[in-house]
């Protein structure tokens, strides 16, 4: 860089900017819609929907100002009863809302684990040579590529219990000896849930893992084939090591999906306590209670909530996010 | 692809050219089930030939919990492209605000409908919709099946639970291994607090929270209506009866697997179609009582049409409202999609009568209809529905006992309300 000076000299020296300034402003202006469109759309609603949960917002005020500034309440208040008793309130010490949270993590976990590992199985197999390849990979996408809120549907049919393909397939078989109520038993409503959202999220995974498989260079396999190396030793020492860093990535994202998943769950098990989560809370909340100042306190804990885990996420991993080191 | 870019173009210049010439073009939001979008094209088509403004229908979700919530947006925000909401019965007092007041227009006209209906739909001396339809369960039956077992139809729910039991096991011992005693709407959702309601009242426990607002539900009589539904699901009623919404309910009923269904008039007309295999089969009577209590209770349902503060065309839509609401077009929704009318006098009409046999007989039905605790409520009736039915279902789930679960519940309301 100690050449721009030079090659930069004019007869406005003393105003104009050396290359580096340049390309900094370049890259700033480059950037500005950007930013100017994240702000609008996500810092703006963000910081809307924080002040909401400090104020008695309901769907009648939110558009009129008439809300009041009413400082933690939604978050937790004392109350007392006409016959004296105490009563806390407010979405802090809400079992409903914990019960949210405990489910929207449990939900989490396990799917994204299960779709990590089924996801991994799948893109090993796609990255090998054979014929139709292609198609089987187009194949393999048409799931993720379905609207949730169809597939969602379709799995209610197939999940019914008395019409279901699937209570009709395990009883042939002799699986069971009487039709399970998938969605309407509070103890199969999870594992229906978890289902429908492996089976539809999984090629999602697949893809992101082969993306990585296809970067790792072809020659590490082949001087590991001439040294003899079993291919399950190649598996945990090349393969596994090289795949992390997109591994780690595709997880990432899948569990920021998860921990806000809505619409499957608000559409194959409304209202059940075993699945609901945070986002269905708080949209009943704000949807069809119009309390804004109770549904914005959680939407804002749902975000707090989800920051929290990812940041843990990044450190535990020491996810590289920023791609300097690769 | 020209041909069709020119057809385009030339329905663009004569839609932008015939709402140039010819008057209003009013917008009527609803939700859709089944013929909804059809069947109100022709209800409409008369007042449009007569007024000659259009009107364009806005279909919504099915359901109507979501389709409030919607509503309840666009009116808060004073959304000016919706002249006119079709609402539910419950919705009156948390919408009352964004409507016109239609008692002076209407005032004379009202005269014709139920009252109790009109009743419903006044807050504060204020007439906020006007009444489209209404509607009201019934206890629907196997004629077949009770003859064929020696049973009558029951008129208390023990009864009931009794006969679709017995029923039940003789039709099974035959072979007939699909068969249920009965069917209804368990799943955590408005219409459980319908079903729910229906047992608590119809058995003397009262309807949740009373018109003066004192709150109700914690008592005995009420606790055992719940126990006895309790029993209900994997004895008589399929397990998966605590998911079944009205048209789960409906498949089970229809494809000639359950002995005894509660469902509102919709089912009947479908009952009955060509590809129906109980078509013929069944009949419907008022729902039963329980413990003695002596008159049956059936959840009070129906449309209104409410007329925007905030739309454009405002006049056009109250005499949209007033034509929606009066004999004729109510007497042509009664024929074409067996809608309950809500004027009286339609019951004794001859082309209902022949058309839709049904109607007149469900005058009984409605007789004995009782309204979900909206008016006493007010906004904050979606939040106390909730909590019920969340009550409800964790009673019909087995996971809580009702005394307990009902005990809960009064604190939660008392907490809620005052």
């Amino acid at each position: 860089m100690s050449s721009d000076k030079s090659t930069n000299a004019s007869p406005t020296a003393g105003k104009t900017l050396n290359l580096e300034q340049q390309r900094v402003r370049a890259a700033y202006m480059f950037l500005a819609p950007m930013l100017i469109m994240l702000l609008i759309v996500a810092a703006w609603p963000l910081f809307r929907s924080i002040s909401f949960s400090f104020t008695d917002a309901t769907a009648n005020t939110i558009f009129n100002g008439q809300s009041e500034w009413i400082g933690f309440d939604n978050y937790v208040e004392k109350k007392i009863r006409s016959n004296g008793t105490i009563r806390w309130k407010g979405v802090l010490v809400d079992g409903d809302w914990w019960n949210a949270v405990w489910n929207t993590v449990r939900f989490s976990i396990v799917s994204v684990a299960l779709e990590t590992i089924l996801g991994l199985l799948v893109a090993l197999v796609l990255n090998a040579e054979f014929k139709g390849r292609g198609l089987v990979r187009a194949a393999v996408l048409i799931p993720w590529a379905i609207p949730t809120i169809v597939s969602a549907r379709m799995w209610g049919w197939m999940l019914n219990d008395q019409f279901g393909i699937i209570n009709e397939i395990m009883l042939t078989f002799h699986l069971i000896d009487k039709p399970i109520a998938w969605t309407a038993s509070s103890d199969t409503a999870m594992i229906a849930v978890l289902m429908v959202d492996v089976w539809k999220t999984t090629p999602f995974m697949a893809l992101l893992i082969l993306a990585g498989l296809q970067m790792i260079p072809r020659d590490m396999y082949e001087s590991a084939r001439i040294d003899g190396i079993h291919p399950l030793r190649v598996f945990w020492r090349v393969t596994l090591p090289l795949l992390r860093p997109a591994i780690l990535v595709a997880v990432i994202f899948r569990a920021l999906d998860a921990l806000r998943i809505f619409d499957l769950i608000y559409l194959l098990t409304p209202q059940s306590d075993s699945t609901i989560t945070m986002s269905v809370l708080s949209y009943r909340e704000l949807q069809q209670f119009g309390d804004y100042g109770e549904g914005s306190a959680m939407s804002t804990l749902l975000f707090l909530i989800i920051t929290g885990f990812v940041l843990l996420y990044i450190k535990l991993g020491r996810v590289d996010l920023s791609g300097e080191k690769s | 692809m020209t041909s069709f870019f020119k057809a385009t173009v030339a329905a663009t210049a004569l839609a932008l050219g015939a709402s140039a010439v010819s008057a209003a073009e009013i917008t009527y939001v609803s939700g859709a089930v089944g013929n909804a979008v059809e069947d109100f094209k022709k209800i409409v088509a008369p007042w449009e030939a007569k007024t000659g403004h259009t009107v364009t229908l806005v279909p919504m979700p099915a359901s109507t919990t979501d389709q409030f919530g919607q509503y309840r947006l666009w009116l808060a925000a004073g959304n000016g492209d919706i002249d006119l909401y079709q609402t539910d019965v419950i919705w009156a007092p948390q919408l009352a605000d964004h409507f016109v007041d239609l008692s002076a227009t209407a005032g004379e006209l009202m005269k014709s409908h139920f009252p109790s209906i009109v009743e419903s739909q006044t807050v504060d001396g204020k007439l906020v919709a006007l009444p489209l339809f209404t509607d009201a369960p019934a206890l629907y039956y196997r004629k077949d099946l009770l003859e064929k077992h020696g049973a009558s139809v029951p008129t208390t729910w023990e009864e009931l639970t009794a006969t679709a039991k017995a029923v039940q096991d003789a039709e099974r011992a035959a072979g007939n291994n699909d068969i249920w005693g009965f069917v209804w709407q368990g799943n955590a959702y408005e219409g459980l607090t319908c079903d729910a309601l229906e047992w608590v009242k119809s058995s003397g426990g009262g309807q949740i929270v009373e018109p003066d607002g004192s709150i109700s539900i914690n008592n005995a009589k009420a606790a055992a209506a719940l126990e006895l539904a309790a029993t209900w699901p994997g004895s008589i009623s399929p397990e998966g009866v605590l998911a079944y919404q009205e048209e789960e309910a409906r498949g089970v009923w229809q494809t000639g697997n359950a002995v005894f269904m509660r469902n509102w008039p919709y089912a009947y007309g479908l009952g009955n179609g060509s590809d129906s295999s109980v078509a013929g089969k069944f009949g419907v009577t008022t729902l039963p009582t329980g413990q003695g209590h002596d008159t049956s209770a059936a959840t009070l349902g129906g449309w209104n049409v409410a007329v925007s503060k905030y739309g454009d065309n405002q006049e056009a839509a109250i005499d949209l409202a007033m034509y929606l609401a009066d004999a004729e077009a109510q007497k042509t929704r009664s024929i074409i999609a067996s809608n309950l009318p809500t004027i009286v006098s339609l019951y004794e009409d001859a082309d209902i009568a022949r058309e839709q046999p049904i109607i007149p007989q469900w005058k009984d039905v409605f007789l004995q209809a009782v309204p979900r605790p909206s008016a006493p409520t007010r906004e904050k009736y979606n939040e106390v529905s909730t909590l019920f039915f969340s009550a409800v279902h964790s009673v019909i789930s087995g996971n809580a006992k009702a005394a307990d679960a009902l005990a809960g519940l009064e604190d939660d309301l008392d907490d809620l309300l005052n």
